[in-house]
């Protein structure tokens, strides 16, 4: 039931963050990739201090550095001259431009002040150049991430390369999820392209000598071979419909999936988010047709100890009140998990706008339940509405911790950002093994609220 | 002298200057050269550049002039809600991100530093102009809260569709009664957060401070503490000394603060000024217009801080006062001594970089002295070459279109409010070599041969790393996990790690203790696995004593 709550103009503490965030993280997960955020250097640094206090990792991001003069004669100087010093510096593969609101304003032409970069450095020829459009103002990170990895498809990836390879877009999710899924594959003996692939580049080992580019990513012949590839996954039922976190630019924005198809005629499968064992199933179904693979022993061992982790924290669990939010994809999934697992979600929030949040909500939810649901939502929305809805626990990134504080219930800590506690990029959400992870911490949540707000002390539960 | 020592002595900083630049292009080369110096602190033509544009496509640390607005200055004052006014990043990322601490008076006092307002525009907005969106928010703000004051602030996009925030402030301000003003701190507009700093400083000079005249502040000696922002508690650490000196603090810009108290904030004595960078305008605007003079203090360091606080006392020249902050002085010092003792032998001769602020850099710099550390490395984020070479050099600085951006008040002296009286005070004392209108810089305070960069760039603090191998590096988040990737420990000099405050005695303390668990930690013995061949130790700081 969509609840009828007292719309604002202004957002309130807002529950989304802005397209060239997700772009730059997309662009992390391509092997030698140096983002560029084409603009004036804030945003760059605004978004680089926030990956970094979340991986606690170094995120180069490039700056174009717009200068008033830029926002009048427009900002192909700056960004053939970013282009040029990052070419130089980084000796990357790729660079990889995301746009501001400011140059989208400006309208600059980037593909066309692409084209004279490559007339004026003909010795960075060998430098591979995506550009996504990002402006803020038609959608939120989500869309940015998105955004990105259609520019790589579209402007690094090819076909030469006939192989047996699936394409997994698993969209944004933690170094840790991708790790995970990269064990999935070469469990089966399926060859494997994460696009992007965030399993290393955030989060790194300590090193010897310094890397100015990460190691890992998808890797350049990768990116060559995706054309030819057998067929593609990807993660998630709102964006890769085409939806946009913003229904007001009412575009329909293309999405990895489509351009796979349109451009190399891919077959291609959608599963949700795999969180909770049915998600996971969909998504080992689906691993299963397109690879002809037999489900190896140690995925059914580890979903029977979820099964079996399940019936052992019915009991702490069932009927307990949760409110979820967070961006649409990944909340869809955390709901379905939640509803799977006996717990109640009572509001479910998003601070995307998709037309299509809401009923896949509904396909999702197992039980009568009627959750408020809000979209375009901000914190302080949902803060009003969690005194009426009076949950057990919250669960999202850092931003709702307040709330959590003003409830005085736990909040586990998920997604994006997580930046008031160590670990955010090795959170497991997915699979078996993350659900299996995230069902452990909010049992024990749970029990450590129970116990801290008990006289008694009871220590055997 | 351990090998280490010995190799940030041995190494020559002309050739290490030279070797660091080849690496950069003509162009680029000849740029960064200049804001890479060689200390020599006898030299008075020495002369660096600070405060230009960053190249393109050259990372930097730097943020933008919105930030320097609404992040520094705006964002430790609580009882203002402030609108940002464009796309929703922009306010997002200035979300309670710095650590500024406050402490209204009872429960009811307003704060609203725990709230990130946003227009959050659209596209509509963007084509169709995004004022109404802009006057409803206010009005929003005004009717869920009835706030003291409002503050605007614009983003890129707004000063590119041509939205007058200054107009619908004005509009607003008639209609609803409080105090509305707008900051056209688009982040484009200068070369750094400085820009914003100053843009701050005009507006809340022009639209704020002097505007209640009824308040009656009627306490013996009243100051108002300048560029202090409350990171870490250190603001309360100095109220608290303020307080036993009979001292009546009458508004702080900015740590703890409120728009109230700048409404009559020219009711004081004086202006200390702590971070000369980020608001010297109004300290200067304020002696022009009222007659309080100023001075520069520094409260990062127990020496420091010791001789702050009898200048202070010595200003107002009450017997009184200066007994009490005598003893103020002799109690902590002595706690501080105590510490030294114990922590200096195992820092002495460890060597530190700071690359951070407009003043930290230059600030802590007595903190890493006292316990027998010597910066051999530092350099500003957004700080001018005034900051470096002292104000004698404000009249030669080169005026650039950036610059000229930011509008100069013309500020006139009011007659009925003018303290004749504290202009004398002053010109008494300018004769026994009291210092007012002062800041020699960081420069005249650093060995010879110490390097000193502006706007340091991630080749340039790679390369000093790798050569002269400092034993900490100080500066903010986003070095953070590069210097530590390098098996440096960094100290965040932003947020303090979380840990502070390090203002005053006690923080001077705690800013021992925690270098002292930084540089002695096991973390960087572990580094090589055991079955390595040859085991090179990539964090040589720790193995002397642990
Ligand atoms: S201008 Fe746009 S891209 Fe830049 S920080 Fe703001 S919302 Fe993000
Ligand atoms: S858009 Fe402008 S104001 Fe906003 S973060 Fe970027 S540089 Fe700063």
């Amino acid at each position: 039931m969509k609840s009828p709550h007292k719309t604002y103009t202004a957002t309130r503490n807002a529950c989304k963050l802005c397209a060239p965030l997700g772009a730059s993280m997309a662009y992390k997960g391509i092997q030698g990739c140096v983002p560029i955020i084409h603009g004036s250097q804030g945003c760059a640094t605004y978004v680089r201090r926030y990956m970094i206090s979340h991986f606690r990792e170094p995120v180069d991001i490039a700056s174009s550095n717009f200068s008033e003069e830029s926002t009048i004669f427009g900002g192909g100087p700056n960004l053939k001259m970013a282009l040029t010093n990052v070419g130089n510096q980084y000796k990357p593969h790729h660079i990889g431009i995301s746009t501001t609101c400011l140059s989208e304003t400006i309208g600059d032409d980037v593909p066309q002040i692409i084209q004279e970069f490559r007339k004026e450095q003909p010795d960075l020829s060998h430098v591979g150049l995506a550009h996504a459009a990002t402006p803020s103002y038609c959608g939120s990170h989500i869309d940015g991430f998105h955004h990105a990895i259609v520019a790589v498809i579209k402007n690094l990836s090819d076909k030469t390369l006939k192989n047996d390879k699936i394409v997994l877009l698993p969209g944004m999710l933690s170094p840790a999820d991708y790790r995970y899924l990269k064990d999935v594959f070469d469990f089966m003996g399926q060859d494997v392209i994460l696009l992007p692939d965030l399993s290393e580049s955030l989060d790194n080992p300590h090193w010897h000598d310094y890397k100015r580019i990460p190691d890992g990513g998808t890797t350049p012949q990768e990116l060559f071979e995706i054309g030819g590839s057998k067929g593609f996954i990807q993660f998630g039922d709102v964006f890769n419909r085409g939806a946009s976190a913003n229904t007001v630019s009412k575009r329909k924005i293309e999405t990895p999936g489509s351009v796979l198809s349109d451009k190399y005629q891919l077959k291609g499968k959608t599963v949700g988010m795999p969180i909770g064992i049915n998600a996971t199933d969909r998504f080992f179904e689906a691993v299963l047709e397109m690879s002809g693979k037999q489900m190896p022993e140690r995925y059914e061992k580890e979903r029977g100890r979820l099964v079996d982790a399940y019936t052992d924290g019915h009991k702490y669990v069932f009927e307990k009140r949760a409110v979820v939010y967070g961006e649409e994809d990944f909340v869809i999934g955390l709901t379905e998990f939640l509803s799977e697992i006996g717990v109640e979600p009572v509001l479910i929030a998003t601070g995307g706008k998709s037309n299509v949040f809401e009923s896949i909500i509904k396909e999702k939810l197992q039980t009568g339940h009627q959750p408020k649901i809000m979209t375009g939502a901000d914190f302080e929305e949902i803060s009003e509405q969690c005194k009426d809805v009076n949950p057990d626990f919250i669960i999202g990134h850092s931003k709702g911790y307040y709330i959590s504080k003003q409830l005085n219930v736990p909040l586990i800590r998920v997604g994006f950002p997580i930046h008031d506690r160590i670990g955010g990029q090795r959170v497991k959400h997915i699979g078996y093994e993350g659900t299996h992870e995230l069902f452990d911490r909010i049992v024990n949540a749970l029990l450590e609220y129970k116990q801290s707000n008990n006289a008694i002390g009871y220590k055997y539960l | 002298m351990s090998d280490k020592e010995k190799l940030s002595t041995i190494i020559d900083p002309d050739e290490l200057k030279k070797e660091i630049m080849a690496k950069y292009p003509g162009k680029v080369q000849k740029k960064r050269s200049k804001g890479f110096v060689v200390n020599d602190p006898k030299d008075e033509s020495l002369e660096i550049q600070a405060n230009v544009r960053t190249i393109p496509g050259i990372i930097t640390q730097r943020g933008c002039t919105y930030a320097g607005c609404k992040g520094v200055i705006l964002g430790p004052t609580r009882d203002v809600v402030n609108i940002v006014h464009g796309p929703i990043g922009c306010s997002f990322y200035a979300w309670l991100t710095r650590r500024n601490q406050t402490r209204p008076l009872t429960e009811e006092d307003e704060n609203f530093m725990t709230y990130a307002f946003s227009t959050d525009m659209q596209d509509s907005n963007i084509v169709f102009g995004g004022e109404a969106k802009l006057k409803k928010a206010i009005k929003e703000a005004y009717e869920m809260f009835k706030p003291h004051s409002i503050a605007i602030f614009s983003t890129c996009p707004v000063g590119l569709i041509g939205d007058d925030v200054h107009a619908v402030a004005r509009e607003m301000k008639a209609e609803l009664g409080i105090n509305i003003f707008g900051f056209s701190c688009e982040g484009y507009r200068g070369v750094s957060q400085s820009a914003g700093h100053h843009i701050a400083n005009n507006k809340i000079f022009s639209n704020v401070v002097g505007i209640n005249d009824e308040k009656v502040v009627d306490s013996k000696f009243r100051m108002n503490m300048m560029g202090e922002y409350n990171i870490g508690g250190d603001a309360f650490l100095l109220e608290d000394y303020f307080k036993e000196m009979g001292i009546e603090l009458v508004a702080s810009f900015s740590g703890n603060s409120t728009i109230e108290s700048y409404e009559y904030a020219h009711k004081v004595d004086l202006n200390v000024v702590m971070c000369h960078r980020s608001i010297n305008y109004i300290a200067e605007m304020m002696e022009k217009k009222y007659g309080i003079p100023w001075f520069k203090v520094n409260f990062i360091g127990a020496h420091a801080s010791a001789k702050s606080l009898i200048k202070i006392a010595e200003y107002y020249g009450d017997d009184e006062m200066i007994k009490k902050t005598k003893e103020l002085v002799d109690r902590e010092m002595k706690r501080v001594e105590e510490v030294i003792a114990e922590v200096r032998p195992k820092l002495e001769g460890k060597t530190a970089m700071m690359f951070v602020g407009g003043s930290r850099a230059h600030h802590y710099q007595e903190l890493f002295a006292e316990v027998g550390m010597e910066t051999v490395a530092a350099g500003y984020e957004f700080a001018h070459r005034d900051d470096y070479e002292g104000r004698r050099v404000i009249p030669n600085i080169k005026i650039d279109a950036d610059t000229r951006n930011i509008e100069d008040l013309t500020v006139e002296k009011l007659d009925e409010q003018f303290r004749p009286d504290l202009q004398e005070r002053k010109a008494k004392l300018e004769k026994s070599e009291f210092a007012f209108e002062n800041y020699d810089g960081m420069m005249p305070e650093m060995r010879k041969g110490a390097l000193v960069i502006d706007d340091i760039s991630h080749h340039e603090s790679e390369e000093l790393i790798a050569k002269v191998k400092p034993d900490i590096f100080c500066a903010g988040i986003k070095e953070k996990y590069v210097i530590q990737k390098h098996g440096i420990p960094l100290k965040q000099l932003h947020s303090y790690d979380y840990g502070g405050p390090y203002a005053g005695f006690q923080g001077a303390i705690n800013f021992y203790r925690e270098i002292e668990r930084m540089l002695t930690t096991n973390v960087w013995k572990m580094v090589d696995a055991p079955w390595k061949e040859e085991p090179e130790i990539v964090g040589s700081v720790v193995t002397e004593y642990c």
